[in-house]
C-alpha cells in the first residue's frame, strides 16, 4: 500500500505561489515633487528643504539632550553646575571683593547670564556640529544646517531651563519682575535665536575648512563676554562724558538683548538705600538700569532682529556655498 | 514613462591637495601657494533614468560610481549641471550610518528614519515591523553600544529597508555580508521592482547587477560609456577592463594600473556553436539530453597555460553553472592560430526554459583575455510535470500512517 501517484504530489508552482504571493502595490499616482541637486541651489527652494526637514530637527535637538544628560535627572543638575559655579563666583567676586555695590547682584547677574548661556552654549556647540557629524554628511543626504540648528535648538531648551531656575529665585529673594515689561523677553527671545543661529550656522561651515575656528571662537567668545555688559550695569558705560562708549556698545546685537532681559527680570531703574550698612553712607541712590522708555527697548530689539534675519540669510547663502564639499571634505 | 531621475550634463571636480591645511593658521602660512590638482570625477554625465526602472552604475574602483551615486542623493553637489530626482528619495549607502551610540535602539530608529526622510508618523507606523525585522524586541530600550555588530547590523538594515521611497539608491556596500543577509537584501529589492519604485544600484562586480536590473550604466574614468541593457553594458565593461588589463583571478577589477595595460588580445573568441540531437528538426535540447558547445578562437599570442571558463545563466539571469578548465584542472596551452574548443555537456538536467552561456578566457595569473557575454543561447524542453530550473534525481519514499513497519514504495519521477 501507499504508492504516491504523481499528481499526489502538488505541482511546484502552486507551492511558490503560497510561500510568496505576488503583491503589486499600486504605483504612486500623486504628482511627485521634483528636487534639484546642483551646484547653486536658490534660498527660497533651500528655506524649503530646512522646512521640510522640521522633524528631524526635533529628533537631533532630543538626541542632543538625551547624549548631555545621559537620560537622567542626575545628569541634568550636573549640567546645571556649570552656570550655577559662575554664577556663584561671579557673586562672591563682585559684592564682596570687588564691592560692585548693585543691590540684589545675583539677580541682575542672571538675568544677562541667561542670554549669554544660550549664546555662549549654541556657538561652542554648533562650531563643531558637521566635523563631529562626519558620519552621517558623508552617507546621508538632508540640510546639513539642521546639525548647528538643532545646537541652537538644545540651548534654547537648556535656556528653559534656566529661566524655571530663575523663577524660583525670584521667588526665594521675594523679589517681582517688572510685570509690564515682561513682553520685552520673547521678544528679545526671538531677536537671540534668529542671531544665534545665524552664527552658527555660519560657523559650523567655516570650521569644516577652517579646524581651530572652534578654539579661536573659545576665545573670541571669553573678550565679548566682557564687552557685553552683563556682570557690569549698562550704566557704568554709557554716561555723559562717554557716550560714544554706549552707542559702540549697543552697536552689539547682544547688548540690547541683554538690556530687555535686566529690564524684564531684574526691573531696578533706581534704588535707594536708607541705611548703607557696608559703607555707612547714609542715604545712598543707585541707579542701576538707565530710565528707557518702553519704545526704546522695542526700536533696539526690531533693529537687532532685522540685523539677525539679514545675517541669517546671508548665513544661509555662504554654507549653500561651500557645502558642497562637505562630503570630501570631512 | 515619466523621469525618475533626470542627470544632466553632471561633471564634478575634486580638488587634491598635495599637503592638507585644515586649519586658519596653516592657510594663513601658506596663504597663495597651496599646490593643488584638479581630477575630475564626472565629466559630462548624461543620462535619463525611467520611473520603475532598475538601473545598475558599474565601473573599476575610481571610475566615478560613488560619486554619481552621491550626486543623485544629493550629498555631494555637482562642479556644473544638475540632477532632477522626482519623488521621496533615501539613499542606502552606509546601513547604520548616523547611529548614536549613546541613545537607545528605540529612540536610534527614530532619529534614522528621520534622516532618511521618513516623518514621525510613518515611523511610528514602521516602527513594530522595524524591530521584528531586526530581532531586536528584547534589546529595543538598551543603548546601541551595548550592541553586538550583528545586532547593529540588521537594526541598520531593518531602518532602511522600511523607509519606502519612490527612489532609493543602494551602494554595493549593502552586499557585503553573510549569504543570508545578501538574500534579504535581493528580496527587498524584487518587492520595490514590483511595486514599480525606481532603484539605483553601485557595483564593480556585474553579477548582482546582471540579476536585479533593467540597465545598467557604465563608467569609465568619470564618463559615460553606455547605458543599455544589461547584457550589452557588462561586454562593454569587461572590454574597459581587459583593456585596462585589470581583472583579477575572482573577476574582480583590481586597482586601475595595478597591471600592465594590454594593447591587443593575445586572444580573442570568434564565436560559439551550439549542437544537440535532433537539432534539425527543433530547436531546443530535451532535459538529459547531451548538449556540446564549440567554441572557435584565435591565438595571436602563444599562452602557457590559458583556462576556458563557462557560464549558464538563466532567462532571470540566475548562475546555473560556472566553471573553467582551470579550476578543473586542465590547462591550455595555446600556440598562435586558430582554434576550437568542446564543452560537452553528456546530460544536461535543466528543466524548461531559455538559456544563455557566457564564456572567457583568462592566462595562467587570471587575467582576463576575452570575454563573450550572451555567446550562445539554447532552450530547454522538459516532457515531464516538474518545473524550476534543475531536473533533480527524485525518489520518492512513503511511510503509510498506521503501518507497523515502514514499508517502502518509491517511484522515481521523471
Amino acid at each position: 500500500m501507499g504508492t504516491v501517484s504523481e499528481a499526489g504530489v502538488p505541482p511546484a508552482h502552486e507551492l511558490l505561489d503560497e510561500v510568496a504571493p505576488l503583491e503589486l502595490a499600486p504605483a504612486p499616482a500623486r504628482e511627485l515633487p521634483a528636487r534639484v541637486v546642483a551646484a547653486r541651489v536658490s534660498l527660497p527652494v533651500r528655506l524649503k528643504d530646512l522646512w521640510r526637514s522640521r522633524e528631524l530637527f526635533l529628533f537631533l535637538v532630543r538626541k542632543e539632550l538625551k547624549v548631555k544628560y545621559k537620560g537622567s535627572i542626575l545628569g541634568f543638575l550636573w549640567s546645571m553646575l556649570n552656570p550655577a559655579v559662575v554664577l556663584v563666583v561671579y557673586y562672591v567676586v563682585f559684592t564682596y571683593f570687588l564691592k560692585a555695590n548693585v543691590p540684589d547682584y545675583a539677580l541682575f547677574l542672571f538675568s544677562g547670564l541667561l542670554v549669554w548661556n544660550l549664546f555662549n552654549n549654541a556657538l561652542m556647540g554648533s562650531s563643531t556640529s558637521i566635523v563631529a557629524a562626519a558620519g552621517i554628511v558623508k552617507k546621508v543626504a538632508f540640510p546639513r544646517e539642521i546639525l548647528a540648528m538643532s545646537q541652537v535648538g538644545a540651548a534654547v531648551v537648556f535656556f528653559g531651563f534656566q529661566l524655571v531656575v530663575m523663577a524660583v529665585f525670584l521667588a526665594g529673594f521675594q523679589v517681582a519682575p517688572a510685570w509690564s515689561w515682561l513682553p520685552l523677553v520673547p521678544f528679545a527671545l526671538v531677536d537671540l535665536v534668529v542671531l544665534t543661529a545665524a552664527i552658527a550656522i555660519f560657523l559650523s561651515a567655516v570650521n569644516v575648512y577652517l579646524r581651530d575656528i572652534e578654539h579661536l571662537i573659545a576665545v573670541l567668545l571669553q573678550a565679548w563676554f566682557w564687552g557685553v555688559p552683563i556682570i557690569y550695569s549698562f550704566n557704568k558705560v554709557y554716561t555723559p562724558s562717554h557716550r560714544w562708549l554706549g552707542y559702540l556698545y549697543l552697536a552689539d546685537p547682544i547688548t540690547p538683548i541683554v538690556l530687555a532681559f535686566q529690564r524684564a527680570f531684574y526691573g531696578k531703574v533706581s534704588y535707594v538705600t536708607y541705611a548703607d550698612p557696608v559703607h555707612h553712607l547714609g542715604r545712598v541712590v543707585s541707579y542701576q538700569l538707565a530710565n528707557y522708555p518702553y519704545h526704546f527697548y522695542l526700536v533696539m530689539l526690531a533693529w537687532v532682529l532685522g540685523i539677525g534675519v539679514v545675517l541669517l540669510l546671508g548665513a544661509l547663502v555662504v554654507f549653500g556655498r561651500i557645502e558642497g564639499n562637505f562630503a570630501e571634505e570631512l | 514613462m515619466a523621469l525618475a531621475i533626470d542627470i544632466q550634463r553632471v561633471s564634478k571636480r575634486f580638488r587634491l591637495y598635495h599637503e592638507k591645511y585644515t586649519s586658519l593658521k596653516e592657510r594663513v602660512l601658506h596663504a597663495g601657494h597651496i599646490p593643488y590638482e584638479d581630477f575630475w570625477a564626472l565629466r559630462d554625465v548624461e543620462a535619463q533614468i525611467e520611473a520603475g526602472k532598475t538601473v545598475g552604475i558599474l565601473g573599476r574602483n575610481g571610475s566615478g560610481k560613488s560619486t554619481l551615486l552621491k550626486c543623485i542623493a544629493g550629498i555631494l553637489q555637482p562642479t556644473s549641471g544638475q540632477v532632477v530626482v522626482r519623488g521621496q528619495l533615501a539613499a542606502m549607502l552606509e546601513l547604520g550610518a548616523g547611529f548614536q551610540p549613546e541613545l537607545s535602539g528605540r529612540d536610534n530608529i527614530y532619529l534614522n528614519g528621520s534622516l532618511l526622510g521618513l516623518s514621525r508618523r510613518e515611523i511610528d507606523r514602521r516602527f513594530d515591523a522595524i524591530v521584528e525585522f531586526a530581532e531586536l524586541d528584547q534589546f529595543i530600550d538598551n543603548q546601541v553600544k551595548y550592541y553586538s555588530s550583528g545586532m547593529y547590523v540588521r537594526l541598520g538594515f531593518a531602518v532602511a529597508v522600511n523607509v519606502e521611497p519612490d527612489v532609493l539608491l543602494v551602494d554595493e556596500v549593502l552586499a557585503v555580508g553573510d549569504e543570508r543577509f545578501q538574500q534579504k537584501c535581493l528580496e527587498r529589492v524584487r518587492a520595490f521592482q514590483r511595486e514599480g519604485r525606481t532603484i539605483v544600484v553601485v557595483a564593480h562586480s556585474p553579477d548582482l547587477l546582471r540579476q536585479v536590473c533593467d540597465e545598467i550604466m557604465v563608467l569609465d574614468r568619470g564618463e559615460l560609456v553606455t547605458m543599455s541593457s544589461p547584457g550589452e553594458a557588462i561586454q562593454a565593461f569587461r572590454g574597459i577592463l581587459i583593456d585596462a588589463g585589470a581583472v583579477g583571478p575572482e573577476g574582480e577589477p583590481g586597482v586601475a594600473g595595478s597591471a600592465p595595460g594590454l594593447g591587443h588580445r593575445q586572444v580573442r573568441i570568434l564565436g560559439t556553436r551550439v549542437e544537440h540531437p535532433g537539432q534539425a528538426e527543433r530547436s531546443y535540447v530535451v532535459s538529459g539530453e547531451p548538449l556540446a558547445l564549440h567554441v572557435d578562437f584565435e591565438v595571436a599570442e602563444a599562452v602557457a597555460a590559458a583556462s576556458f571558463s563557462i557560464t549558464v545563466l538563466s532567462a532571470r539571469n540566475e548562475v546555473v553553472y560556472s566553471s573553467a578548465t582551470g579550476a578543473l584542472g586542465q590547462p591550455i596551452a595555446l600556440a598562435p592560430g586558430a582554434g576550437s574548443l568542446s564543452f560537452v555537456f553528456d546530460s544536461l538536467p535543466l528543466l524548461d526554459g531559455s538559456f544563455t552561456v557566457s564564456l572567457d578566457v583568462r592566462d595562467e595569473r587570471g587575467a582576463v583575455l576575452d570575454v563573450a557575454e550572451n555567446a550562445a543561447k539554447f532552450e530547454v524542453m522538459n516532457p515531464g510535470r516538474a518545473t524550476g530550473i534543475v531536473a533533480l534525481p527524485l525518489r520518492v519514499e512513503l511511510v503509510a500512517p498506521g503501518d507497523a513497519r515502514p514499508s517502502l514504495a518509491s517511484r522515481t519521477l521523471p
